[in-house]
């Protein structure tokens, strides 16, 4: 174990503080309320009606904000090829339901583009 | 060949999409953890024990900028609250399991996994939610750790020309338009989306909560609405 300092001037040992409580936080993140339900005999209704919601709604927010980028203009903002490229992938998805057939479809779409438009 | 049950095998099958995505992803934060000043060693064990990309290159961020130590840890700690929901969301369907079992595949939750099992939950009943998780699961973990430790030998990532990163939010719109199944959830992730894109540059990432929160909660009114 090396005691020299690395590009930001912290010590071997901090940095391994830095991973390993890291690393506890996520894995109590994780653990939470998978813990918790296993403990609970039943979900309440109300909560169950939230959850039914959230795959729809991470899946949206996870998607959205890495194929859309909010240009100066409206008009850049549309004709953004990500843009196109992901249209392409959700008519691809809701037609197929495959999830090679959306990647392809949308990386070919965006490489046709990045060639064509130059 | 070693026989495998069909869920376990199932799940490792639908992990491979993700790869073409975390295969660039996990180099690029092997190659960063470098830059940072990890050893090698520091930067594999890491993507073993925290296994999630995110935190880790906002983590390599700050500790290349001096950050002091606790707002390195707090910053890539916050990274990660979105993992409470993907929590609560999968939590029932794990409620049959011991508490070690439990414990253990807790960690395993991440983004993709998350998103591809709780599709499959819903779409298909009678899929073993144990087995299926943990070959999704599993497979990505080793995906994530043996591309990180690529990064860390090779020193060079996959070309960014090739925009295969892409791919990864190609995954999530795979999965996302067979869940719209009805006015609540179409809205809650028409919201959802909007909303996570207009707070894109709220710090910690935490602007996926807020579109996602935002989301839920305008999909419970029109929920409420519909049922009166």
């Amino acid at each position: 174990m090396s005691l020299s300092a690395g590009a930001g001037g912290y010590g071997s040992a901090a940095i391994w503080f830095v991973i390993v409580v890291l690393a506890l936080a996520t894995y109590a993140i994780r653990l939470s309320f998978i813990y918790l339900f296993g403990r609970l005999e039943s979900v309440p209704e109300v909560v169950e009606r939230v959850l039914r919601l959230v795959p729809a709604a991470v899946l949206a927010a996870l998607a959205i904000p890495a194929i859309v980028t909010i240009e100066p203009s409206l008009s850049a903002t549309v004709l953004d090829e990500r843009i196109a490229a992901g249209t392409v992938a959700v008519v691809v998805a809701w037609r197929t339901e495959n999830v090679f057939a959306t990647i392809a479809s949308g990386i070919g779409t965006l490489w046709l583009l990045r060639v064509v438009v130059v | 060949m070693i026989d495998i049950h069909p869920d376990l095998r199932a799940g490792i099958r639908d992990s491979v999409p993700f790869y073409l995505g975390i295969v660039p992803f996990a180099m690029i934060t092997g190659i960063a953890a470098i830059e940072a000043g990890l050893s090698p060693v520091q930067a594999v064990v890491m993507s073993v024990i925290v296994f999630a990309g995110a935190s880790q290159i906002a983590a390599f961020e700050l500790l290349s900028n001096s950050a002091p130590l606790l707002v390195v840890i707090g910053t890539a700690v916050v990274v990660n609250l979105r993992m409470l929901m993907y929590s609560a969301s999968i939590a029932p369907h794990f409620t049959r399991y011991s508490r070690r079992v439990r414990a253990a595949l807790a960690h395993l939750l991440v983004d993709q996994v998350y998103a591809m099992s709780i599709a499959e939950f819903s779409r298909d009943d009678s899929r073993d939610r144990l087995r299926y998780y943990a070959g999704l699961g599993l497979a990505s973990w080793v995906v994530w750790s043996v591309g990180t430790a690529a990064g860390v030998l090779v020193g060079t990532g996959v070309p960014p020309e090739l925009e295969l990163s892409f791919a990864i939010p190609l995954v999530f719109i795979a999965l996302l338009v067979p869940s719209l199944k009805d006015p609540p959830t179409i809205v809650a992730a028409i919201v959802s989306g909007a909303g996570a894109l207009l707070a894109a540059g709220v710090p910690f990432n935490l602007g996926l909560f807020v579109g996602t929160v935002s989301g839920i909660a305008i999909g419970l009114a029109v929920e409420a609405w519909g049922n009166r």
